[in-house]
């Protein structure tokens, strides 16, 4: 099978389970907005994708992304490691057009998956999987909008995602371009094309993310207002 | 006038692929500034001679830019940092500094083993070549020129391609030891032109399947291949061979 034998195979692998999971998160994203403007819209949303199959299965169909997208980069590192010798450059100079991202994606999804962690427990686990296991919880699983309240009044987790935002923004800087070469959709001009759309993507995908955040901390998003 | 230079040159010394491996310095006196790299070599080499000591090995042939043997990863450079795009023999003492520590590395990489010192078996390459670098087709008698017609662009790409020498210094400069850049630009040199089509599908599975049994890395795209090739080889190629590889894998 050549997606799993061959470097190339694996690497589509990669950028294919990438992209998909950029796209979970444009989801996600818009999502989240409504949260800004209305409590209600939000609760909406949280409803429709509460303990129902089709949210469910999408949740499963997720996590195999996640984890096959994971696994595999490990794998990779591995076999990337040893294909490198065990031994090391005494002195090393990084040419200036290498990213340091580019070098540092497996820390950073590392970071990332801690993130998750993090952000799973904050939110799915108090409202899918509380609704599935039929668990007690301080506000119903569907009030999405209270949980970010009472999350993100905490500075410790506005902190921390804040952290968590940026280490996806820079994972994502590579991947995103890196995902395109992969496909073999790349080329001379269109690198600094894929280069640019990445950017300027990931970059408005993460300050929609950090408003939430923030507007809910500092207690500026108008639906605060409008349940005041 | 020529200046003269004083400077330390470390280099590495090991007796075979398996033995461990160790630093050795010497200082070097007086060398013009416009002796090449492998010529500073030379002198330090007849002054170990001299000592008594056993020369420092390193490849090298033409020391015209072109052959692609010499491979000396120096301070932390493949080929060092070079005036422009260009191999370790045409390296420069004038880049260098009064009182510099030169630091003399051979290509690291699991696909390189070292043969000694600063030597390393590159045959890896070779066999990356046979399993599928050519075009198996009669050529017959030459043609005329116009009998295929090939846009100049093409065939301008095609050339650029078909200038690496296949050094290593892309699987040297690689952190994850990966050998694209010098697969995609050989079958890039083949799959740009008409020639080459009947057997692009083929060439790309084989070539890759060759590189990946013998222990190269998976490229991540970090671009350090590009910044160090001496004949400035694009990851513009890394993409192509990709398209072809994957477009080869979903036709069969």
């Amino acid at each position: 099978m050549w997606l799993i034998n061959s470097s190339i195979g694996r690497k589509l692998v990669m950028s294919i389970t990438g992209v998909a999971l950029i796209l979970f998160m444009t989801f996600h994203c818009c999502m989240n907005v409504a949260a800004i403007f209305s409590g209600k819209a939000y609760n909406t949303i949280c409803e429709l994708l509460g303990a129902n199959w089709y949210a469910v299965v999408a949740t499963i169909g997720l996590a195999a992304l996640a984890v096959c997208h994971i696994v595999y980069a490990f794998i990779l590192t591995a076999q990337n490691r040893s294909a490198r010798g065990s031994e090391r450059y005494a002195v090393t100079a990084k040419p200036e057009k290498v990213e340091w991202a580019s070098q540092n994606m497996l820390v950073l999804g590392l970071i990332v998956v801690l993130g998750i962690g993090l952000h799973l427990f904050n939110f799915w686990y108090k409202m899918m999987f509380a609704e599935l296991a039929g668990m007690q919880t301080a506000l119903a699983p569907s009030d999405g909008f209270g949980l970010i309240k009472a999350t993100f009044s905490n500075p410790v987790y506005v902190v921390l995602y804040i952290i968590w935002l940026v280490a996806i923004w820079f994972h994502l800087s590579h991947g995103f371009w890196s995902a395109m070469q992969t496909l073999g959709i790349n080329g001379k001009v269109w690198f600094n094309r894929w280069k640019a759309i990445g950017i300027v993507y990931v970059t408005v995908l993460m300050l929609a993310f950090v408003a939430v955040v923030l507007a809910f901390y500092f207690g500026l998003a108008p639906s605060l207002c409008a349940a005041a | 006038m020529v200046k003269n230079i004083s400077f330390t040159i470390k280099y590495w010394k090991q007796n075979g692929p398996k033995e461990q491996g160790h630093f050795d310095t010497h200082e070097m006196k007086n060398i013009p500034e416009d002796t090449s790299f492998l010529e500073m070599l030379d002198i330090l080499n007849e002054e170990l001679i001299e000592a008594g000591q056993e020369p420092f090995v390193f490849d090298h042939d033409c020391r015209e830019g072109i052959c692609g043997m010499c491979s000396l990863y120096i301070n932390g450079t493949p080929h060092g940092k070079t005036e422009r795009g260009a191999t370790t023999c045409q390296l420069y003492m004038r880049r260098f500094n009064e009182g510099d520590v030169i630091t003399v590395e051979p290509w690291r990489s699991a696909g390189f083993p070292v043969i000694k010192d600063c030597m390393v078996d590159r045959s890896a390459f070779d066999k990356i070549i046979q399993a599928g670098g050519y075009t198996s087709i009669r050529t017959g008698q030459a043609q005329d020129a116009n009998a295929i017609l090939i846009p100049k662009g093409n065939a301008d790409e095609a050339m650029d391609c078909a200038t690496c020498i296949g050094c290593g210094a892309c699987v040297a400069a690689c952190k994850n030891g990966s050998a694209m850049l010098f697969v995609s630009s050989k079958v890039s040199q083949l799959a740009l032109l008409p020639q080459g089509r009947p057997e692009a599908a083929k060439r790309a599975k084989a070539m890759v399947a060759k590189m990946d049994e013998l222990g190269f890395g998976n490229c991540t795209n970090t671009r350090a291949c590009e910044a160090v090739c001496p004949k400035s080889e694009s990851i513009a190629n890394i993409a192509r061979l990709n398209r072809e590889f994957i477009k080869a894998k979903l036709a069969d």
